[in-house]
């Protein structure tokens, strides 16, 4: 049994909620760069470019990325032999979004209920999803998940008659309405079978993959590069001011389901895609 | 006022007439130098109340613009932190109101509704897109900000920011011109109509 204090995990937190608003990953960038040598629209290309230097100056000025700072979305991966001493899990993390919140900079967005709608003042609570894993390690992944994507996150519970084709149509329907509003270029997490909160956990998941890398499963490395295709020739463009970049990436995770149902969950994230993660 | 720059990029200095706002035209890129009030959400959400009962607002909006955004705090030195737009689809409830009440433009991004569109031909007035997500880059724009009312609502509080040369385009002008419709138009390369 190994044991990991709950100051350990508070800190950790806490650093991977500044840096990633902060500074973007290099998969981010680098999706920036291989847009800007195939965008044909010049408005197009003028906003990559600007969002390119955002970056840039975000990193060196230490200010956010975006001015929504998002909703802290954690997934932890909890080894089986790990004990966490010092208190609870969840309440390091929270006081680690705390302090990284209020000592980065970062603004607070979230309200105590959605119906009082008053700021809890330092952006907690996160919402976190915890895995128990073989082993004695913890990972901790961190996603700063923006509110106006994530208004344009949608779930539809398809039939098995709608195959994948209908998952292929729906999928597309979701980048069609997201529209401007999400901050395209987009990234999609798409959650296919489980039930219903699964399929939504798993379009959440699927966002931490590395963009522009492939998806494990081959089958499912072909159907995301199809999606793709198809979603850079909707014309919505960086912006939604037209053009070729609408979407940087789709990844898939799938999950077996029932057999009645095909569940879809597509989580609309934005180029403001902010995650970091860490293995205590 | 507005003026064309010799780069061709149209100046917007508020207070906005009808003549200037028959100007714009959707698809144009602008520069806005001088005031503009900050409100989202929470705010509207406290404007509307006193618009229905034909109470007086605590900013005056002729001509005025209102930037759909609220800031992330400032580091020590700074005037402004992080300071993009939010979706102004969010605002479409409470805009026709303000329009009526002579405000000449808005800027978020993302689309608008009809009824929102109308207004704009209605009452001449324009919506405007800041790049959503460049938060860090639009705050170099920003020379002075001060919290004019609710301050309460802390990051959603109504600011009075100064802005020199803020960079934006026309998305919705007063002639039913609409950038997102028409770039999406133009860079289509399949049916584009929606499944059902
Ligand atoms: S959708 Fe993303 S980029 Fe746009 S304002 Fe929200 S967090 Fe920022």
């Amino acid at each position: 049994m190994r044991e990991i204090h709950v100051s350990a995990i508070a800190d950790a937190v806490k650093k991977l909620c500044m840096e990633a608003n902060w500074d973007l990953e290099p998969d981010m960038l680098r999706a920036f760069d291989r847009a800007l040598r195939t965008e044909r629209s010049p408005a197009g290309k003028q906003v990559l470019q600007i969002l390119k230097d955002n970056a840039q100056m975000a990193k060196t000025k230490r200010i956010p990325y975006c001015q929504d700072t998002g909703f802290v979305v954690c997934f932890v991966e909890l080894g089986q032999d790990v004990h966490v001493t010092g208190g609870g899990l969840y309440d390091a993390i929270n006081a680690g979004v705390s302090q990284g919140y209020q000592e980065g900079f970062l603004r607070a967005s979230i309200v105590r209920s959605p119906f009082d709608r008053v700021n809890t003042g330092d952006n907690t609570p996160a919402v976190i999803h915890t895995d128990v894993a073989p082993g004695a390690t913890m990972k901790i992944m961190v996603m700063a998940k923006g509110g106006g994507c994530e208004n344009r996150s949608k779930y539809k519970m398809l039939t098995p008659a709608d195959g994948l084709e209908g998952v292929k149509e729906w999928i597309i329907e979701c980048v069609r309405t997201a529209g401007p509003d999400a901050c395209p270029p987009l990234i999609l997490g798409v959650g296919v079978g489980g039930t219903f909160e699964k399929a939504a956990i798993l379009s959440k998941k699927a966002l931490f993959r590395e963009l522009g890398s492939p998806n494990p499963d081959p089958a499912l490395d072909v159907l995301e590069k199809e999606l793709l295709e198809r979603a850079n020739r909707l014309g919505i463009g960086p912006q939604g001011y037209g053009g070729d970049t609408t979407a940087f990436g789709i990844h898939i995770l799938t999950y077996p389901c029932h057999i009645t149902s095909l569940p879809v969950a597509v989580t609309i994230e934005c180029h403001a895609h902010r995650h970091k993660e860490v293995v205590l | 006022m507005i003026r064309t720059a010799p780069d061709g990029i149209k100046e917007v200095t508020p207070p906005l007439s009808d003549a200037d706002i028959e100007a714009l035209k959707a698809g144009d890129r602008v520069r806005i130098t001088g005031v503009v009030y900050t409100a989202r959400d929470a705010a509207h959400g406290r404007l509307f109340p006193l618009i229905e009962k034909g109470q007086p607002l605590p900013i005056d909006v002729r001509g005025q613009i209102i930037y759909y955004t609220g800031p992330s705090p400032a580091r020590p030195g700074d005037i402004v932190g992080s300071i993009g737009p939010t979706t102004g689809g969010r605002m479409d409830k409470f805009t026709p109101a303000l329009l009526k009440l002579g405000l000449k433009a808005t800027m978020g991004k993302g689309a608008r509704s009809r009824l929102v569109r109308d207004a704009l031909k209605q009452c001449k007035a324009v919506y405007f897109g800041a790049i959503g997500g460049a938060g860090a880059v639009l705050s170099r724009f920003v020379k002075t900000v001060e919290i004019v009312a609710y301050e309460d609502l802390g990051t959603e509080a109504i600011r009075r920011l100064e802005v020199e040369n803020f960079p934006a385009m026309v998305i919705n002008d007063c002639y039913g011109g609409d950038l997102y419709e028409d770039g999406m138009k133009a860079y289509a390369r399949e049916d584009t109509a929606p499944s059902q």
